[in-house]
């Protein structure tokens, strides 16, 4: 299978703030990307140099095949962009944008369009002023998922839109991903990145710490365990893998990384179990690991 | 908690948000109004060149009609005549942009919704915004005041108080439509457009009557302003007539503001169409800009009708003053004094022009700071095509408003059409030189790009009190409006005309690459 986007070692700076650091990123032709990060990390400058708005100071970049900087237009005709934040023109109505940018990219399917302007419940005829932050949105939307690109770029596209229309989004993405489009989806929104994304890229302080499917990142998270025992715990402190640890009497509580369990587990039966709680890792807990560490 | 909580804090926000606008504006007014006694004084030195100027002005409609009648020969009193309206004018602009950008402005971006949140009473932005206007205009009239004192402390103080009058006015009923319209926009054209109509109605009022006592006249409020006859026997009731019409407007605007929702108007938005027509980046450019083009073709037009209607009396009138007629042989040319008059006010127009490109040019700027830019960049559109849809709005159009101006300058004069239309046209290389460092700044430098504004305006003020102040050679070359021939009456001259035009190439040629290898700044 080929890459849509494959992108290594760039960097780019802001004077003396470097935003991308040796950024990398694989996004599969057919797949949904998850792009994660905190905020400040980099997502929204990658997605820049990718659609060529700005050149990257060193690193190779390439989308569907082609030079982002160099190439652009080429580019540009196969992928359709929603920004984080949807400005529109004052006096122009919703649907005079969408079909601009449909236009203005080479084609846009009526009959999709007429679909989700339905589907997303989008005044058409409004103008650009009067649209609230989540109707801008749904413009962008309408108009991306409505293009016959192959590529489609999302930047945090759904944080101005209630739970039902993130609920017609996530079924847009999913019906690209069943006509075989790429999808490269930045969000904050975890739910929304486990129900769509097949794989996930985190990104810190412009540089990528974690790639994969979802379970192979779950599998790099941490199992909490609570067990009652029948005798005084033994054996748990030299185990590797297992963190913020506490006994109290014969009550445990620890964290154990994924691949570490099962030793945990057998040496909690020598001493006897009289009842266990284990709880399996969340992408919350993950994500909320790498945040945490790019605060300190 | 009371409706005027927190109008105080406001109040300081809005003057340190406005501490270089309201500076720059209250300054060029103050400095324009000072100015006078000292070019007056020059340019009509005895009692009797005044006297004759009187003579000539009762006797001119067309002139009152653009300036207004002349009340007495003091010199006092020639100032007010001579900068009145335009003073006035400046003063109610500066109150509409001042009051428009702490109110409707605030709401239409979201920002009111955070501030009427907080400790904030109801009346309170509206107030602030009102009291910011208020210290505008109260420092334009202490400064011509204490500035014109010495020609009369009476009419200085009238005349200081009719300006802030004319200003708190148009403040008052810019507060009044920003509650009407929904968007800034809109309430600063409607504004602007109550502001013709004042101009409109003292002009007809004026040419008809001498002595300011028409009708028309008087339903003008810079009408009030000379009928205030500041330095010729002041006549102070008139400023009661400002003080009612503020209160009132300002309690219909408090009305207003007390019965409808933050962020709500009285005159919603129209629906547009579902389904647009804009194909191209070009197209899109025209949509966003054909209602400047067409503003200021109208504008050109109608301007050059009125000069040029004013073409011959205003040789008659130069014709007699020595001093007066060097500097518009310094402006427009040695030669015949109808040719020296029409190319001198060409030559303004052709500096106004300058304005329209560079706002025209950084059209791109806005697009691309709004982070409207992006989206459009994102789909097949390259930077080059999606910038040259603007830039042909920005050079062709100011050819355009030149030609226009041309054929109104022609209707007007009635004569001399080609050469009036040649004279138009040779402004345009200085005006695209103009824009094209606007392009070379916003290409190459998109920080800066802001400065072009600095540059028009310097130029604008080389070419238009320079000759007056009889500015040395070195300081009008400064000016690319300085090395085009005059015309009509002087012969043609290409090289400076085709020196202009390369440079101009070449300007937009860096700009435009220096825009294709940059980074596009984002919102």
């Amino acid at each position: 299978m080929t890459k849509a986007i494959t992108v290594s070692g760039l960097h780019k700076s802001f004077g003396r703030t470097h935003a991308l650091d040796g950024l990398d990123l694989e996004v599969e032709t057919g797949e949904v990307h998850g792009f994660l990060g905190p905020n400040g990390a980099g997502k929204s400058t990658a997605i820049r140099v990718l659609l060529g708005l700005l050149r990257a100071d060193a690193g190779a970049a390439r989308v569907l095949g082609l030079d982002p900087w160099t190439d652009a237009v080429e580019a540009h005709r196969r992928i359709a962009y929603v920004p984080g934040e949807v400005t529109l023109w004052r006096n122009l109505s919703g649907g005079e944008v969408i079909d601009l940018y449909g236009r203005l990219r080479g084609g846009l399917d009526t009959a999709r369009r007429a679909d989700l302007i339905d589907r997303f419940e989008l005044d058409p005829t409004k103008k650009g002023r009067t649209y609230s932050k989540g109707n801008r949105q749904k413009v962008a939307l309408v108009a991306a998922f409505a293009s016959d690109a192959d590529l489609i770029v999302l930047d945090e596209p759904t944080s101005g839109l209630d739970p039902l229309m993130e609920a017609v989004f996530q079924r847009c993405v999913e019906e690209e991903r069943d006509r075989g489009r790429t999808v490269l989806l930045s969000s904050h929104i975890l739910s929304e990145v486990e129900e769509l994304c097949d794989r996930v890229s985190i990104i810190r302080s412009g540089r990528t710490v974690e790639t994969g499917s979802l379970a192979d990142l779950r599998h790099l998270t941490r199992t909490s365990v609570t067990a009652e025992l029948a005798g005084a715990p033994d054996g748990l402190t030299p185990l590797p893998g297992v963190h913020d640890l506490d006994v109290q009497g014969h009550r445990v509580k620890l964290q154990v990384d994924t691949d570490q369990l099962d030793a945990v587990l057998k040496a909690l039966t020598k001493s006897g179990v009289r009842s266990l709680t284990s709880t399996p890792p969340t992408l919350e807990e993950l994500f909320l690991r790498h945040y945490e560490e790019s605060g300190r | 908690m009371s409706a005027l909580t927190g109008t105080g804090t406001l109040l300081r926000f809005a003057l340190r948000r406005d501490r270089v606008l309201i500076p720059v504006w209250v300054a060029v007014n103050a400095l324009m109004v000072l100015s006078m006694p000292n070019s007056l004084e020059s340019l009509y030195a005895t009692p009797a060149e005044r006297a004759r100027l009187l003579d000539q002005m009762d006797a001119n409609a067309s002139f009152r009609a653009l300036i207004g009648p002349v009340f007495d020969d003091s010199l006092g009193a020639l100032t007010a005549w001579r900068v009145g309206v335009f003073a006035g004018l400046l003063a109610a602009v500066t109150s509409l942009l001042v009051v428009v950008r702490h109110t409707r402005d605030e709401e239409e971006s979201g920002r009111q919704e955070l501030i009427a949140s907080g400790a904030v009473g109801r009346r309170a932005p509206l107030t602030a915004a009102l009291l910011g206007a208020a210290v505008a205009n109260g420092v334009l009239a202490l400064l011509v005041a204490v500035g014109l004192a010495g020609q009369g402390a009476a009419g200085a103080v009238a005349f200081g108080l009719g300006l802030a009058g004319v200003g708190m006015l148009f403040a008052t009923t810019a507060a009044i439509l920003a509650q009407l319209t929904e968007s800034a926009r809109s309430a600063r054209g409607l504004t602007a457009a109550a502001l013709g109509a004042a101009f409109v109605l003292r002009a007809a009022g004026d040419s008809a009557t001498d002595d300011g006592s028409s009708v028309l006249t008087w339903l003008s409020p810079l009408g009030w302003l000379e009928n205030l006859r500041p330095f010729a026997g002041e006549r102070w009731w008139v400023l009661t007539l400002f003080a009612a019409a503020v209160a009132a407007q300002a309690a219909v605007a408090y009305g207003l503001a007390g019965r409808r929702d933050v962020g709500l108007s009285f005159l919603p938005t129209r629906p547009g169409p579902a389904a647009g027509r804009l194909g191209t980046a070009a197209a899109l450019a025209w949509r966003l800009q054909r209602g400047g083009v067409l503003g200021w073709s109208t504008g050109f037009f109608l301007a050059g009708v009125v000069y040029g209607g004013l073409t011959e009396g205003a040789a008659d009138l130069v014709g007699d003053n020595e001093r007066a007629r060097e500097i518009f042989e310094r402006m427009g040319g040695r030669s015949d004094l109808t040719d020296a008059f029409l190319a001198a006010m060409i030559g303004v127009l052709g500096l106004i022009a300058a304005l329209y490109v560079v706002s025209s040019v950084l059209r791109l700027h806005g697009e691309e700071t709004s982070g409207r830019a992006e989206p459009v960049l994102a789909n097949a559109v390259g930077r080059l095509r999606w910038a040259a849809g603007h830039l042909v709005i920005a050079f062709g159009g100011s050819a355009l408003i030149m030609v226009l101006a041309g054929l109104g300058f022609a209707a007007g004069y009635g004569r001399q059409t080609w050469p009036i239309l040649g004279g138009c046209l040779v402004q345009v290389p200085a005006i695209w030189l103009v824009g094209g460092l606007a392009v070379l700044l916003y290409g190459t430098a998109p920080r800066l790009a802001q400065a072009a504004w600095g540059v028009a305006g310097a130029i604008l003020l080389i070419g238009w009190i320079g000759p007056a102040l009889d500015a040395p050679r070195a300081v009008l070359d400064l000016s690319p409006f300085g090395h085009l021939p005059k015309l009509p009456g002087s012969g043609m001259e290409w090289p400076p005309v085709l020196v202009l035009l390369g440079g101009a190439a070449l300007l937009v040629a860096v700009g435009l690459t220096g825009l294709r290898r940059r980074d596009m700044t984002s919102s």
